[in-house]
């Protein structure tokens, strides 16, 4: 079921488009904003309330990076993978958090704390190597930076 | 040196509020345009300034919009596009976050100039900072008359939107955009129809880089003998260059395009890190051809890079130094390309996994002799008009270009069987 919240929000975007489905993404990223994930369960009902049909609206939901349909920690963890900081040494901050949190990509720790993920270029490739938390952008980043980091994430 | 683009931007990253860029002289352009000019001469103005489009072909913009029917009903659409996920390409997000209203200016003339009442600036959703700028600064824009209905008096009307994507680089093609606003999946449309004609909602639709937008209020204001000025070259304008990879101080600076590599790496960037050679860069962003060495005096506009044999691209070059693998680098460049694609036609679909897979092996040492024609027949068969549309051509040119210029290092790790 969805909240009023995330009915009314989705409402918002409606109005701002001419056709409803078109705010089908912006649906989706209603509904994982405020439960981090888009479960099956989650995505019948959108669709229902978007007038599409669940393998319609999984057909966009799979086809997009940031949209989870796995669950997914408390935190997400996005490193660039891609050119400038693979050069600056992407390959290094990628082994540590391996290590660190016992994580490889895609997965999430026991604790449902972090998930770790690969991301296209961040778009800060003049401060590489970059990573990004939640919300939070992180470039420069150094080997003996990343504990302190992490550690900021409970 | 003119820097019109960057020139009032405050210097501490913080983004140029309404009245800052007032104060500049910003949103006379618009005020010029409404009271003086016809819609059309907004767009012979571009056309006659020679811009060629930011976003990485490099299209003319004012003959791009001169393809706009005129007299057909509303609505019609201006899209700004800000999905910048080509990997090495961080130049528009300089312009978003600190200059949001040259950006929103710059649509609204286009707008205006195409007669569009509907616009939409696709941003990317790494680009946090952005849409937080963005989003306030529409709001000023609204306050202030310059959006919504009867702009500063004129008759003419413009909604603006803010849509975040959730990720994927197709949604920077335009029309794969398209696709993405309407929210499908990000797969490119067969052209024609193009976009002009039959674009968002099939209707007439003009897609345009951050960048290229944010030249237009300029050029209103000064006019296009002062636009061509701006660089000596054939090509008009200053250019928004980056460089990033093992250089003292990688950034990003906006030049005439007169400048050369060198100039960009060794005067701008600082030259290589300390104990570093040079071998090579792609001049503009992921999908552009490997320049090296003897190119180093080229000129960095269209044509003098294309003369070299690459592209200019989105203008943002990334280093490839003597201590990075040529093999993991390209190797690199063709796992973005492989996870990127949207699968929608074969040889792209199938290919670019088969590529990136070759260049694991050789890679790890478990290369093989015949591995270097496997990668040479696929860069001839995803090269040019056997794609649907240029992800794949664009993910071909590093890798032709890395055999052409850097076969050793390929055949070197094949033949010693070692890793990179
Ligand atoms: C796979 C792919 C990704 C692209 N990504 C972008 C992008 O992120 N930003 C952009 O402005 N152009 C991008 N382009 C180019 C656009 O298709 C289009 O040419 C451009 O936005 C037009 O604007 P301009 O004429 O102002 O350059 C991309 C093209 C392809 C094939
Ligand atoms: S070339 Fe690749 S990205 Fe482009 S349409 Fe074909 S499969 Fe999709
Ligand atoms: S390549 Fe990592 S931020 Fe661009």
């Amino acid at each position: 079921m969805l909240t009023v919240e995330e009915k009314l929000e989705i409402d918002k975007a409606i109005h701002e488009v001419p056709v409803k489905k078109a705010a089908c993404i912006e649906a989706l990223k209603v509904v994982q904003q405020k439960r981090r994930w888009v479960s099956d369960e989650s995505l019948k009902d959108i669709a229902a309330y978007m007038d599409m049909s669940p393998e319609e609206l999984d057909s966009v939901a799979t086809f997009y990076n940031l949209i989870f349909r796995r669950p997914v920690g408390r935190h997400v963890i996005l490193i660039c993978d891609s050119i400038s900081c693979y050069v600056m040494g992407q390959e290094k901050l990628t082994d540590l958090i391996t290590k660190q949190l016992g994580i490889r990509y895609g997965q999430t720790t026991l604790d449902g704390r972090y998930t770790f993920l690969p991301n296209p270029c961040l778009g800060t490739c003049d401060h590489a190597p970059a990573l990004m938390i939640d919300n939070d952008l992180y470039r420069d980043v150094t080997p003996e930076q990343l504990e302190e980091i992490l550690g900021k994430y409970a | 040196m003119e820097k019109p683009l960057t020139q009032h931007m405050r210097g501490d990253g913080a983004p140029l509020s309404l009245k800052e860029y007032e104060r500049a002289g910003g949103y006379q352009a618009l005020r010029k345009a409404l009271k003086e000019m016809e819609p059309k001469a907004v767009t012979t103005l571009v056309k006659e300034s020679n811009l060629r489009g930011r976003g990485g072909a490099g299209f003319l913009t004012g003959m791009k919009w001169s393809f706009v029917p005129m007299n057909v009903p509303k609505p019609k659409y201006l899209i700004c596009n800000a999905d910048e996920m080509e990997p090495g390409t961080f130049k528009d997000r300089i312009l978003l976050e600190q200059t949001p209203h040259q950006l929103i200016e710059g649509m609204i003339l286009a707008a205006y100039a195409i007669q569009a009442d509907q616009s939409y600036v696709f941003l990317r959703w790494a680009y946090k900072l952005a849409a937080k700028v963005i989003t306030q600064a529409i709001e000023e824009a609204y306050a202030a008359g310059y959006l919504g209905k009867n702009i500063l008096g004129s008759g003419f009307d413009l909604d603006m939107h803010l849509h975040t994507g959730v990720g994927r680089y197709m949604c920077g093609e335009e029309t794969a955009l398209l696709n993405s606003l309407e929210g499908k999946r990000a797969t490119p449309r067969a052209k024609p129809p193009f976009p002009q004609i039959s674009g968002l909602f099939g209707k007439p639709t003009i897609v345009n880089n951050v960048e290229t937008l944010c030249c237009i209020p300029h050029i209103v204001n000064r006019g296009t003998d002062w636009f061509k000025n701006l660089s000596p070259g054939a090509d008009a304008g200053t250019k928004i260059y980056g460089v990033s990879g093992k250089v003292k101080k990688p950034g990003a600076w906006e030049l005439p395009m007169t400048v050369t590599m060198r100039e960009l790496i060794e005067d701008y960037a600082g030259g290589m890190q300390d104990g570093l050679k040079f071998r090579g860069a792609l001049p503009g962003g992921a999908s552009t051809d490997f320049l090296v060495e003897e190119h180093l005096d080229v000129r960095m506009d269209y044509t003098g890079v294309a003369a070299a044999g690459s592209r200019l691209g989105t203008g943002t070059m990334i280093i490839l130094d003597d201590h990075t693998s040529v093999v993991g680098f390209v190797r690199n460049l063709e796992h973005f390309f492989a996870q990127e694609s949207c699968g929608f036609c074969t040889p792209c679909r199938e290919g670019l996994p088969w590529i990136e897979k070759v260049l694991h092996t050789i890679e790890i040492g478990e290369g093989k002799p015949e591995d270097i024609k496997t990668l040479e027949f696929h860069t001839k068969y995803l090269g040019p008009g056997n794609t649907f549309c240029a992800l794949a051509p664009g993910a071909m040119e590093p890798l032709q270009s890395a055999l052409k210029y850097f076969r050793k290092d390929f055949e070197e790790l094949i033949r010693h069987k070692i890793s990179a």
